[in-house]
């Protein structure tokens, strides 16, 4: 396995598709007067984008948006405030993925709170938390649940485990968002011109390729799913062109190897069991009806937000221009706070925390001074 | 966050299976690839195995890309 990943790495032929992208390229902008723009969906493709060196490499031949996939980045601030607030209570503990730890809230950051006394867990997978709740029988134990589809399946086998296993005090805050919605959201208010989508390989894994073809039958955009290695994000680039060069309008899928057409039947079922589409509000774009995942009614107990009642006011307001960029409409080295004010040391918005964020990405590989 | 890492089935249970990453093993959860068998590859996100991994398309994959690649050559 490990010698087939390093062929997704080879230098040698990363060169050649390289140069094979360029000249498809350029022929789009012989025929179009401007680069071919695309926009990655997922954080992590934008920041594997980054670091491999292919959005430098191809700035002058395609213009690459990134997009709204970095889960902390598009949480509404007053959301990640009412999560951070949670951790104020007494006989708690607060268990979270690790990109949200240092997100900052209006008043502090969780990382803040943990080093005030309070009891805040990183957890590499939601179940861990069940496990701390068992351990710790006197104290509620809250995960803060946030992620697209890849990860509200595994939110789900959580509950799963709880219910198994009889945990009463563990339960989840759900702020998890769709992809569809807000793909269709970006492309109706018309902000961006975008000829085609990279699509997220992870998600695409839970949703598979068929879930796509709206973009192509009521929008008539392309998407291509991709893989996370050099030349499969070269090659899912490649293949966008050429659907523009040819006319054509597909959703192809470039990382066959783990997405099929139906996606994971499995993690489906169990998302449907456990959790119900709710209005969700997005950073800088405001509430999507049906735009994330809520526990349904019969698993209330699990409910944080029907357990703990958690009231915050309106947040601060910065210059941070974080719920501009997560919808592709500006760049990281528009914002006056990008590398003076927020950097990764002291990030003021989300979007320079996370590991998928696109200020983050900007910051650690495409500095001009970088 | 949707991050996913390769990683090769060791041994398995009914509901788990030890999974071998890079050299260092963990218990990940397979409820969403009850086939899996033992020396299969699967991408594992936050704990759990999301998908097996299909090499043989893996391999064609790789050499789609290679002959596009190398197309230039002929020209």
């Amino acid at each position: 396995m490990q010698e087939l990943l390093s062929k997704f790495s080879d230098s040698t032929l990363s060169r050649k598709l390289l140069d094979k992208v360029q000249e498809a390229a350029e022929e789009f902008i012989r025929l179009n007067g401007r680069r071919p723009a695309f926009m990655e969906v997922c954080g992590s493709h934008t920041m594997a984008l980054a670091q491999k060196g292919v959005k430098r490499a191809l700035k002058d031949h395609v213009n690459l948006i990134s997009g709204p996939g970095c889960p902390v980045c598009v949480t509404d601030q007053k959301s990640i405030d009412a999560m951070i607030k949670l951790a104020e209570g007494e006989n708690r503990i607060i268990c979270t993925f690790g990109d949200m730890i240092r997100v900052p809230g209006t008043e502090f950051s969780l990382m803040e709170a943990k080093l005030e006394g309070k009891d805040i867990r990183v957890v590499y997978s939601p179940p861990d938390a069940v496990k701390i709740a068992e351990e710790n029988p006197d104290k509620e134990v809250i995960f803060l649940g946030i992620g697209f589809e890849t990860t509200i399946p595994v939110l789900g086998v959580a509950i799963k485990e709880a219910m198994d296993r009889g945990v009463r005090n563990f339960s989840m805050w759900m702020t998890t968002k769709l992809v569809e919605p807000i793909l269709r959201t970006l492309l109706e208010t018309k902000e961006l011109n975008i000829d085609g989508f990279i699509l997220p390989g992870h998600v695409s894994i839970v949703l598979g390729k068929n879930d796509y073809q709206y973009l192509v039958d009521e929008y008539q955009v392309p998407g291509v799913i991709s893989s996370f290695e050099t030349v499969g994000m070269l090659g899912s680039i490649y293949k966008l062109i050429r659907q523009l060069l040819e006319g054509r309008v597909e959703i192809e899928n470039n990382y066959s190897a783990v997405v099929t057409d139906e996606g994971n039947i499995e993690t489906k079922k169990l998302i449907n069991t456990f959790f119900k589409p709710v209005d969700e509000p997005w950073r800088g774009i405001g509430v999507i009806p049906d735009s994330g995942m809520d526990i349904r009614e019969e698993y209330d107990r699990f409910n944080a937000r029907k357990r703990f009642n958690i009231t915050v006011g309106e947040p601060g307001k910065t210059k941070c221009r974080c719920g501009e960029i997560i919808r592709g409409l500006v760049t990281p080295e528009e914002c006056p706070l990008f590398a003076k004010a927020c950097t990764p040391s002291k990030p003021i918005g989300p979007c320079m925390v996370s590991s998928e964020g696109t200020c983050s990405a900007h910051y650690l590989y495409m500095r001009e001074d970088s | 966050m949707c991050v996913g890492v390769p990683a090769k089935v060791v041994e398995r249970d009914d509901y788990t299976a030890v999974v071998d990453v890079m050299g260092s093993t963990m218990t990940v959860g397979i409820i969403f690839v009850p086939e899996v068998k033992v020396g299969e590859y699967v991408i594992v996100h936050a704990g759990q195995a999301m998908s097996i991994i299909d090499e043989e398309n893996a391999m064609l994959s790789i050499e789609e890309w290679r002959k596009i690649a190398d197309a230039r050559a002929v020209e």
